[in-house]
């Protein structure tokens, strides 16, 4: 199993998540965040002094899926969060040692 | 007729008081999340301290019994007794007046709280407050508003407090910050705009009751005046946004709000004394040098963090040179203005007063400050500051994740 992980725009997200469920994926983790990338922050001016904000914010995503489909997610992924500007996000995976469902104790790729 | 009189002024009086929530969201949302409490404290508390000031002796200093024209007798109307006679008939008197003059001095001093957001201990803010409003406002009160020397001798106009409220807060800012030293982080943006915006919305409503409420009743002068107070903040607004256009590429609601309160404060010294078109090119003329002069204190090296000294000190001045300039001989002042052939000598002794409050209240507030930092020690500490003064100061915080 794998988790995939992705920093999407935060007007893309709804994108994002609909071509997930279209796909059939289960369930997904939403998170507000900030941070920068190649975009960098941006200035904003009061009184005519300029501020220098660090941080944009943006969308994470989380989702697990089975080793199979990665490969797969990550395409629908990539298709739904692009617009082609710089600042478009990033998505990686990584490997998870197990996962179990809360409510019925199953484990591995049962519990997705 | 004077019952309708005692009813205007009353109404006055409780739109003055929204000043002071409009002050303390105006300052609040341009501080940051973290000092946005700890601003609005500072400006509330102004009332507390400056009325037991005023009960006790401060209403004394204003408009008792001149002492060589420098100060009024302070125990002139000690504790306020002996004026509660009821004249039997309705009319404006003595208790209302007395409550209606703690206001105008309490939002001199809250203005100047600008200065200190984020730095300045809370205990030290009050201890500053009752000694500034002591040794600065009540003293310049006397010369403008009491019997004092600039009114005695000099013949010049200032309708309800562009002298001793706006300058005198203006430049004891700058005083203040200039004390206090800049803050250790000052790249703390404002942190809410919508609160600033229905701060200033509360201050122009307030606005008109303080100018309107100058003219002591339900009369000619109470409309004329509301008229030019609206049209200066209005224009005051195109001013600003007008300069921010040009210099920065766009207007911000920051910059409409600032531009609102400069055409206010500008008119405040001239609303008897200029008609529509003068209000007007007042407020477009106060808006856009105070838009100049709010990157004035990045050149002097002063962390004078919201700008009162711009908006108060120089649109004060703005608005008072402008009366002088082009003052509307029709107006109830009267005032003949230079560009209409007016004399000359109304500018000297405008300048005069300008120059003598202005001067007093910078000098004046700096040997305060020094001398209150040696004594108890301005500045919270390093690791306050860092934490906020919400905090470090009350123990609270506006936001859960502040």
């Amino acid at each position: 199993m794998k988790l995939i992980t992705a920093i999407v725009q935060p007007h893309r997200a709804d994108e994002v998540k609909e071509a997930l469920a279209a796909a059939g994926i289960a369930g997904l983790t939403v998170t507000e965040v900030q941070g920068y990338g190649a975009q960098k922050g941006h200035a904003e001016v009061y009184r005519g002094a300029e501020y220098q904000v660090d941080f944009r914010p943006k969308i994470r995503i989380d989702v697990v899926v089975a080793d199979a489909d990665l490969d797969a997610t990550l395409d629908l992924v990539i298709a739904a969060a692009r617009t082609g500007r710089i600042g478009d996000g990033k998505v990686w995976a990584t490997d998870l040692v197990e996962v179990a469902r809360v409510r019925t104790g199953e484990r591995g790729e049962a519990a997705l | 007729m004077p019952a309708a009189d005692v009813a205007w002024m009353l109404a006055a009086f409780a739109v003055v008081l929204i000043m002071f929530p409009g002050l303390s969201l105006f300052y609040g949302g341009m501080a940051g999340t973290k000092n946005a409490l700890n601003m609005m404290m500072m400006c509330m508390s102004t009332l507390a301290t400056v009325s037991v000031v005023y009960v006790l002796f401060g209403h004394g200093i204003v408009v008792g019994d001149s002492i060589g024209g420098i100060i009024g007798n302070p125990s002139g109307f000690w504790g306020f007794l002996g004026i509660y006679e009821d004249p039997g008939e309705p009319m404006v008197s003595d208790p209302f007046w007395f409550a209606f003059y703690i206001l105008f001095a309490a939002i001199t001093v809250a203005i100047v709280a600008s200065a200190a957001v984020g730095r300045m201990k809370f205990s030290a803010w009050l201890v500053f407050s009752l000694v500034w409003v002591t040794l600065v406002y009540l003293p310049l009160g006397h010369w403008v508003f009491g019997g004092g020397w600039m009114r005695e001798h000099l013949d010049f106009h200032d309708y309800a407090g562009g002298t001793a409220v706006h300058m005198a807060s203006g430049m004891g800012a700058l005083a203040l910050a200039f004390v206090l030293g800049p803050r250790r982080n000052t790249q703390m943006r404002p942190h809410s705009l919508p609160l600033v915006l229905v701060g200033v919305a509360m201050l122009w409503m307030g606005w008109i009751g303080f100018n309107a409420g100058t003219a002591g009743g339900a009369n000619f002068l109470a409309q004329y005046v509301t008229l030019t107070t609206l049209l200066a903040g209005s224009t005051g607004m195109i001013g600003f946004c007008l300069v921010e256009r040009l210099r920065d590429g766009r207007a911000t609601t920051l910059g409409m709000c600032s531009g609102v309160i400069a055409g206010l404060v500008g008119i405040t010294p001239a609303a008897d004394g200029v008609d529509a078109l003068g209000a007007m090119a007042l407020g477009l003329a106060a808006g856009a040098v105070v838009a100049w002069a709010c990157t004035w204190k990045t050149k002097l090296g002063i962390d004078e963090t919201l700008d009162a000294f711009a908006v108060h000190g120089i649109g004060g001045i703005v608005g008072s040179l402008c009366v002088v300039l082009f003052g509307y001989a029709g107006s109830p002042a009267g005032i003949e203005g230079i560009l209409f052939g007016g004399d000359w000598s109304i500018l000297l002794a405008e300048i005069a007063a300008i120059g003598a409050t202005c001067g007093y209240a910078l000098v004046m507030t700096f040997v305060i400050a020094k001398v209150l930092d040696k004594l108890i020690g301005l500045r919270a500490s390093d690791e306050d500051e860092y934490d906020g003064m919400d905090l470090s100061q009350h123990a609270e915080t506006a936001y859960d994740a502040a």
